[in-house]
């Protein structure tokens, strides 16, 4: 035994209590002491106690509170300071800490409720952008700066990557088109699958989650970050309008560098789509842009340039309003930053579906 | 002769080309209260991260414990972290646990110890820095100043370090419970032994718990030692910390001695 020994003396027990009762040995005393077998009276020996913390003492006042209530015991050997501690430790020991328990059913109530708080929050957030719009683009309380600096790190910051995803997709599509239109001979009908499904569908559709990827999530991680800073209450409190601050400048920029994002996307899944008919059905550069001069009409362009801005202000939306959602710790930063990426992206697809019905609806 | 537990020497830091310590060297020994005194922005908080280890000098050698700290293997500044407490300036508390999440956390890391030991450890915490319970289950978001302050340094107590670090400890508490911090301070030093090193502009705390001290002004050590020792001091910043009307009305008594 490492930290105890029990001698019997006459009808008396004595427990000696030694080595370092410090509070990475306290699990250890405790095994020990579960150990013991003792009987009364008990006469508790610390003085071979060679060193102690707050926490060994806590765990000789649990022991001491244990045996106590068996029978009859009396501690001798302790100094001073070990009395002193004693002293300040022992009413602590029967404190008992609140403890939040949780059922599953409740968590899953509670998670339905807060869902549909969410829902009603985010209209009314809905509802209080829309009418400060106005507010916030009078010359006077708009921000150029905000939305410049967002049109620049949303906006020019995505090429690179952009070009990356679009160049890759228009030229998968063209490798899997390829083999399935080289069966019917009908090669040169790469150039309308390419052209009118990246105008219309791809190049739209890929900017838009690669933006709500890097964009949605930064304006949820920004505002979130504002929030638990307190820089938000601080604007507040010196009048600075939140909506006119931080969400139109915000909500214009991704709606002015959506659509050009969206563009630059068109060109270069094209030409990822030209790189490819190349290579896989010898298709040159000049018969692949004269087909595509005839077959791809401004139609398709524009078709596709139109869901944009949808894509934009759904996107900024719903970042800012996961933003303003984080409470007040670390954590839901990160749960909203996920929930806004989510959200916005599938909203996209709901949206970019919805529009598809529409043209098909409309014959166009 | 009592034992130096940190030695700093030569210490020089800088931020870019700014100088923040021009070569100052200090010693701070075994079971004192000491105190780092300064103006706003003099760099008592570097310092103070600088000796745990957050932040690296620019130039001279910190030890701690008779060993050089820029030269400890990973695994042995590990072991010499666990072996000191902080209490940061804002607290720095981990808000997304409760404030008994936030004490048990290094006793859950670093010990053995049983779901009922840990409790009743956090208990005492809570308890000795005079918190109540119901604060247990509170986020750090809901708490005041005073009650953040309190909850850090149960945290920085929690694994009875032999060493405690506190960055303004009595700043944004009310006088009263300024007072018994101190009163607190002094106990546990007295009772585990500990080296404590604090941070202050709290001139109560500086006449009564304050053993030696340190006062950094213009980048150098303006005065250092015991209370008398610093009063002792013709250095412009001690005179115009010290020596105005209002400490010398206030603290007639310790002036004189
Ligand atoms: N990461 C950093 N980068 C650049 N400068 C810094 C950095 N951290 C601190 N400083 C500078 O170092 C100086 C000292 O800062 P420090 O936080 O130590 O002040 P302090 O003495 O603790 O002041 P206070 O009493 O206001 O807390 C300040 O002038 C500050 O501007
Ligand atoms: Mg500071």
């Amino acid at each position: 035994m490492n930290y105890f020994e029990v001698k019997q003396k006459e009808n008396q027990t004595l427990l000696i209590c030694k080595g370092e009762w410090i509070i990475y040995k306290a699990s250890s005393i405790e095994k020990e002491f579960k150990k013991l077998k003792l009987t009364f009276p008990l006469t508790i020996d610390v003085s071979s106690v060679n060193d102690f913390d707050s926490a060994g003492v806590i765990e000789f006042i649990t022991i001491y509170k244990k045996l106590k209530a068996k029978g009859k015991i009396k501690v001798i050997g302790y100094n001073q300071k070990e009395l002193e501690l004693f002293k300040l430790l022992e009413p602590t020991i029967d404190i008992k800490l609140p403890h939040k328990k949780s059922f599953f059913l409740d968590d899953v109530g509670k998670a339905a409720i807060e869902g549909f708080k969410n829902f009603l929050l985010f209209l009314a957030f809905l509802g209080e952008t829309f009418a400060k719009f106005f507010y916030s683009i009078k010359p006077k309380n708009f921000r150029y700066k905000e939305m410049v600096y967002h049109i620049y790190t949303s906006g020019v910051g995505a090429l690179f990557i952009i070009a990356l995803t679009s160049f890759l997709v228009g030229m998968v599509v063209a490798y899997q088109a390829s083999v399935q239109l080289h069966k019917f001979g009908a090669d040169i009908f790469i150039v309308d699958t390419i052209g009118i499904s990246v105008t219309r569908e791809l190049a739209p559709l890929i900017t838009a989650i690669v933006v709500a990827g890097r964009s949605g999530s930064s304006y949820t991680a920004e505002i979130g970050a504002m929030k638990i800073t307190e820089e938000i209450n601080a604007m507040k409190s010196m009048g600075f309008d939140v909506y006119a601050f931080l969400v139109w400048p915000r909500i214009l920029a991704l709606v002015i560098s959506l659509p050009l994002l969206t563009f630059f996307a068109d060109i270069v899944g094209i030409y990822g789509g030209l790189i490819a008919s190349k290579f896989e059905l010898g298709i040159s550069f000049s018969q692949f842009v004269e087909r595509l001069y005839e077959v791809l009409k401004v139609k398709h362009y524009i078709l596709g340039l139109i869901k944009t801005p949808v894509f934009a202000a759904t996107i900024a939306l719903i970042g800012c309003f996961r933003g303003f959602l984080v409470s007040d710790n670390t954590q839901s930063i990160g749960l909203q930053t996920t929930a806004s990426v989510v959200n916005s992206i599938f909203l996209v697809i709901a949206f970019d579906a919805l529009f598809s019905v529409i043209y098909t609806e409309l014959g166009i | 002769m009592k034992k130096p537990i940190i030695k700093v020497q030569d210490l020089v830091t800088k931020f870019g080309d700014r100088v923040i310590h021009d070569h100052i060297s200090f010693e701070i020994f075994e079971k004192e209260i000491f105190g780092i005194l300064g103006g706003s922005g003099s760099g008592k908080s570097v310092l103070v991260k600088e000796i745990i280890m957050l932040l690296r000098p620019f130039s001279g050698k910190i030890s701690i414990f008779g060993k050089d700290i820029s030269t400890l293997s990973f695994k042995e500044a590990q072991e010499l972290k666990r072996s000191w407490g902080v209490l940061f300036q804002f607290g720095a508390l981990f808000t997304s646990l409760t404030v008994a999440q936030n004490i048990a956390m290094p006793l859950i890391e670093y010990t053995t110890l049983s779901k009922k030991q840990i409790e009743h450890i956090v208990a005492a915490k809570l308890e000795l820095v005079g918190l109540k319970p119901f604060v247990a289950s509170m986020y750090p978001s809901e708490l005041s100043g005073g009650m953040i302050k309190r909850a850090a340094l149960a945290r920085a107590l929690a694994l009875d370090p032999k060493l405690l670090f506190l960055d303004e400890p009595t700043s944004g508490l009310d006088p009263v419970g300024a007072r018994n911090f101190d009163k607190l301070i002094q106990e546990l030093r007295d009772i585990l032994d500990l080296t404590v090193v604090m941070i202050t502009h709290d001139l109560d705390s500086i006449f009564t718990i304050l053993d030696r001290m340190l006062l950094i002004a213009d980048k150098k050590i303006a005065a250092y030692g015991t209370i008398k020792e610093v009063l002792a001091s013709t250095h412009p910043f001690v005179e115009e910390f010290f020596k105005n009307d209002f400490v010398k009305k206030r603290y007639l008594k310790e002036l004189n001695v």
